[in-house]
């Protein structure tokens, strides 16, 4: 394709890549982190709208590996406005040291640039490099504390276990190259479908490069990294890393079954309802017990992967379109889940749940907004969590996936008591006298964009679906 | 005509709620002017409904239907028909006088009333609803404030009744969401409408409608509730302040009796039929369990709820026998509990407002000292235990008739729980108003003007329905006769 079409393509990311490197320039001479912080947030707004428009889709892959189709577009829109939303928490949360602000926003963009490679390639190295690009950056993020023992000890657990999984990653992408002979996806499922390959050796290797992505969205036996990961981040990291990875991660899930190894999907979905039910279950029960707040929405992520998991085995494209609607409002509702935890950690500077008791009085807006997220993360019409677990649960239902529906649906119950007990911290208890910082404005902005997304999404979802 | 008045009727109180919130939470007879109004206005429009309703349609009436997410035929479909007639003026009733009732509460009133709004508009909601999504997002709606109304203003143990309710429920619920799933997919084309499945019902299989029946079973078994799914009651009943036990007890309960006239019954017909004598059982079960249990009580609400637990048993008996005189007078039943136990919390607040203590065992001799508040209790007490003259004894003989043909042995037992239930009550009226009067309670004063206008209301309602039941059978009698034809049961 012509230059010019290649560079429309590639200019969002090159745009992100500009502004990161303006930003890791300019904090060298710029000490303040507003400018900082909203430098970044115009690169990704810039980003977002130099997004090419459908119209522009290009028939093949450009640069070889990368697709511009309507899937991608859909996930880079989401990944952009995961990062705009975590900037401007980044802005409110008071912790940041000024010092290194603009390293912190360098990697939020090179992040960014990263998610949005991985949701648009096509070609299983482009996915491993920009993966693991996202994930250098998530590690470095996490042990942002430096000071922190907690913040390093989690970092340390999230790249050690990441080196592993991307190791194994890595061993059966160059399995599948010696399989198949190439890399790219559709030629893979070329290949698959003419049954020019060993369809044994392929699913063997296809759970090697399972592994990666699973640890990469977090669902069980992957797991183990999340809560400490969750909790020695810092929170606005740790917003970032619950959300953006597992987009991302979702995305690149989708891509392989849907346009690369479609003729092992069918075969394929016992194995995915077995990893959603245990994931489901095994974050919602340890979840109970959890003191930290940060924690139990790490736990809580995990479960939730195991809800959008079940759209996964649903392996219909109404399961596909729940897994993307899923996605979006796991997003919203997390960001603005975790930008509260940042408004009352400002003020008490304590991650205790029950820290939070008597909320209602101290600040009764964020608890107001607390209150509405976690109730669309437990699923309660008439938010948006209720909806997309309607979708996830009426897709299951479709493809014959009772059991895996019924278990999601007794999950729900077990996750609805965690997210009920800080609520009932919040407002049946009485508080502890103590400070109300003044809110920084850019929080209460990102607040106010996801909480009047989460009740868009929930009363009047066909502006959304629409899209899907 | 061109007024949508089942939408205003829904969300009249959602808009009072969403004005009280932008008021400032000091000035608290401002809040409470504006949730009596709206609350007012809400139940006019009912009677206005009713006055309107015609008797002997037997579709759905005053219909409202507007696309709401079109990739999944989910619409946004409201009607009313001969069975939720009944239950919107009980709501709407129910809700103006417990809202006249809820001017005791000291602390948060803003909150209190916001919830206490957006709580009536879930329940009118859910007997509005005609599609099925819409239905299941109006049956949540309801949890989350009755959550915080219990939670915040409750008794002792509020926190303890609060999750307990909500979590009861919510697994209830998760399994009808299931159900309502599997219906939508069979259905062919995917629809969630109520009265579409209804017409389309004789195409499902037997072995499609028991699990999908199961499904909703749950949901409504907690509601209602019905044995072993009962023991969310009690603590919830008890803890919860009074007008919210009015209500809980008033309209929450028939939500789930609800359910089974609108989507068990009419679209799952086989497999009702199949579970007609497990639900006889149960119903039977659930009044004489409920009536011992109601006499071992020494708390007087605790008591009240139990006899609740008892009164919906009738329902169910009503229901199995798929007879047009048994559901008739299970659909009575729904109405006149209701508003009987509706009272009965009301008397049991006032004697708690002024004892401070729900212990049988501490009072007596009140019918001296508290003479219009005795009349009521006694008037209220007999009509609970189906005195004829009564509205109680209406619905529950009619339900015991319309059950004896067709389950003797089940009918014969629940017919001694009409004893126990005279027993209870008639042991509860004697340690409260007769015998010698504690002197702890030489100052009780008697029931005054305010909490007298909540009572009258209902004392007359019990009286003309007791008297001339086809005041409130006329409206329903077309509608259950459509019902019977429908899931083929016996017209007599």
């Amino acid at each position: 394709m012509s230059p010019s079409q290649l560079t429309r393509l590639i200019l969002p990311e090159t745009v992100l890549l500009i502004f990161a490197l303006a930003v890791l320039m300019g904090c060298l001479f710029i000490k303040s982190r507003h400018i900082l912080g909203a430098l970044t947030l115009t690169g990704i707004l810039a980003a977002a709208a130099c997004l090419p428009g459908l119209s522009q889709t290009a028939p093949g892959p450009y640069l070889g590996m990368l697709l511009n189709d309507a899937f991608g577009s859909f996930f880079k829109v989401t990944c952009l406005f995961i990062s705009g939303i975590v900037v401007l928490i980044s802005m409110g949360y008071r912790s940041l040291d000024e010092r290194s602000i603009g390293e912190y926003y360098f990697l939020l963009l090179t992040g960014t640039l990263a998610m949005l490679l991985a949701v648009a390639s096509n070609n299983l190295l482009m996915i491993y490099v920009a993966l693991e690009m996202l994930s250098l950056i998530c590690y470095f993020l996490a042990a942002f504390f430096k000071n922190d023992g907690y913040s390093s000890e989690g970092a340390l657990k999230y790249f050690l276990f990441g080196a592993l999984a991307s190791g194994i990653m890595l061993y059966g992408i160059s399995l599948v190259y010696g399989l198949f002979g190439t890399l790219d996806l559709s030629a893979i499922a070329a290949m698959l479908s003419l049954g020019q390959v060993n369809t044994a050796a392929a699913a063997l290797i296809l759970v090697l490069v399972l592994a990666g992505l699973a640890f990469k969205c977090g669902f069980a036996p992957f797991h183990m990294w999340v809560p400490d990961a969750y909790q020695g981040a810092p929170t606005a990291v740790a917003a970032f890393i619950s959300v953006g990875p597992k987009a991302a991660g979702f995305a690149v899930l989708l891509r392989i079954f849907v346009s690369g190894f479609s003729a092992l999907y069918i075969p394929w979905t016992n194995l995915i309802v077995i990893i959603s039910v245990l994931t489901m279950t095994l974050g919602n029960v340890v979840a109970l017990s959890q003191t930290n707040i940060k924690r139990m929405l790490g736990y809580s992520s995990i479960a939730q992967a195991g809800y959008i998991l079940i759209g996964l085995a649903a392996a219909s494209s109404l399961g596909t379109q729940s897994v993307l609607f899923y996605v979006f409002v796991y997003a919203l509702m997390n960001l603005g889940a975790f930008g509260c935890v940042i408004l009352v950690s400002n003020s008490i500077a304590s991650d205790t749940i029950e820290d939070y008791a008597g909320l209602y009085k101290k600040d009764p807006v964020t608890a107001f907004l607390l209150t509405v997220f976690l109730l669309s993360l437990a699923g309660v019409p008439p938010l948006a969590g209720f909806l997309a677990k309607f979708l996830v649960f009426a897709a299951a239902i479709d493809s014959q996936l009772i059991w895996l529906a019924a278990a999601g649906a007794v999950n729900s119950v077990i996750a609805a008591f965690y997210y009920i007990k800080v609520i009932k911290f919040m407002y049946l208890h009485e508080p502890v006298p103590g400070p109300v910082l003044r809110k920084p404005p850019a929080l209460q902005l990102a607040l106010a964009i996801t909480l009047t997304l989460v009740l868009a999404a929930g009363l009047l979802p066909h502006l959304f679906l629409n899209h899907i | 005509m061109a007024l949508p008045l089942l939408s205003l009727i829904t969300f009249t109180p959602l808009a009072g709620s969403l004005v009280i919130l932008f008021l400032p939470k000091q000035k608290v007879p401002l809040i409470r002017w504006v949730a009596t109004a709206a609350s007012l206005v809400t139940l006019a429009l009912s009677i206005l409904l009713v006055v309107r309703f015609s008797q002997t349609q037997t579709t759905m009436q005053f219909e409202e239907k507007a696309l709401w997410i079109g990739s999944i035929n989910v619409w946004y479909h409201l009607g009313v028909d001969g069975i939720s007639v009944g239950l919107i003026f009980l709501t709407t009733l129910l809700g103006f006088l417990a809202c006249l009732g809820s001017f005791g509460i000291q602390t948060r009133q803003k909150e209190y009333f916001f919830l206490y709004l957006l709580l009536c508009t879930g329940m009118l909601g859910t007997f509005l609803a005609l599609d099925l999504v819409l239905f299941y997002v109006f049956w949540e709606i309801v949890l989350v404030p009755m959550f915080f109304l219990i939670g915040v203003w409750g008794g002792p143990r509020k926190e303890y009744a609060a999750i307990k309710f909500f979590l009861y429920t919510l697994a209830g619920s998760v399994f009808m969401l299931l159900a309502i799933l599997a219906l939508y997919f069979k259905s062919s084309p995917h629809t969630f409408s109520i009265p579409e499945l209804t017409a389309n019902a004789g195409l499902l299989p037997l072995a499609f409608q028991i699990p999908v029946f199961i499904g909703f079973y749950l949901a409504f078994a907690v509601k209602v509730p019905i044995f072993p799914f009962h023991t969310w009651l009690p603590d919830a009943h008890v803890e919860a302040p009074t007008p919210i036990s009015v209500l809980l007890a008033g309209v929450l309960l028939k939500m789930g009796g609800y359910g089974f006239f609108r989507i068990s019954f009419p679209v799952l017909r086989d497999a009702a039929h199949f579970f007609a004598m497990p639900l006889a059982l149960l119903g039977t079960i659930n009044i004489v369990y409920g009536a011992l249990v109601a006499m071992a009580q020494t708390d007087f609400k605790k008591m009240v709820a139990y006899s609740s637990v008892s009164h919906m048993g009738f329902i169910l008996l009503g229901l199995a026998s798929m007879s047009s005189t048994g559901l008739n007078g299970a659909l009575l039943q729904m109405f006149n509990h209701g508003i009987i136990t509706g009272a009965l919390f009301f008397l049991v607040g006032v004697l708690y407002d002024r004892a401070h203590t729900r212990d049988l065992n501490a009072f007596g001799g009140l019918g001296a000292k508290t003479p219009v508040y005795a009349g009521l209790l006694i008037f209220f007490s007999l009509a609970s235990l189906g005195l004829p003259g009564l509205s109680g004894f209406v619905s529950e003989f009619l339900s015991l008739l319309g059950t004896y043909p067709v389950f003797k042995a089940v009918t014969m037992l629940s017919t001694v729980g009409l004893v126990l239930t005279a027993g209870y009550f008639l042991i509860m009226l004697q340690k409260i108003l007769l015998g010698p009067l504690n002197p702890k309670w030489s100052n009780l004063a008697d029931i005054n003007r305010w909490e007298l206008g909540t009572l009258v209301p209902l004392g007359i309602l019990v009286l003309v329905v007791g008297i001339y039941p086809l005041s409130a059978l006329q409206y329903q009698a077309a509608a259950i006769t459509d019902l019977v034809q429908k899931v083929a049961g016996v017209a007599f």
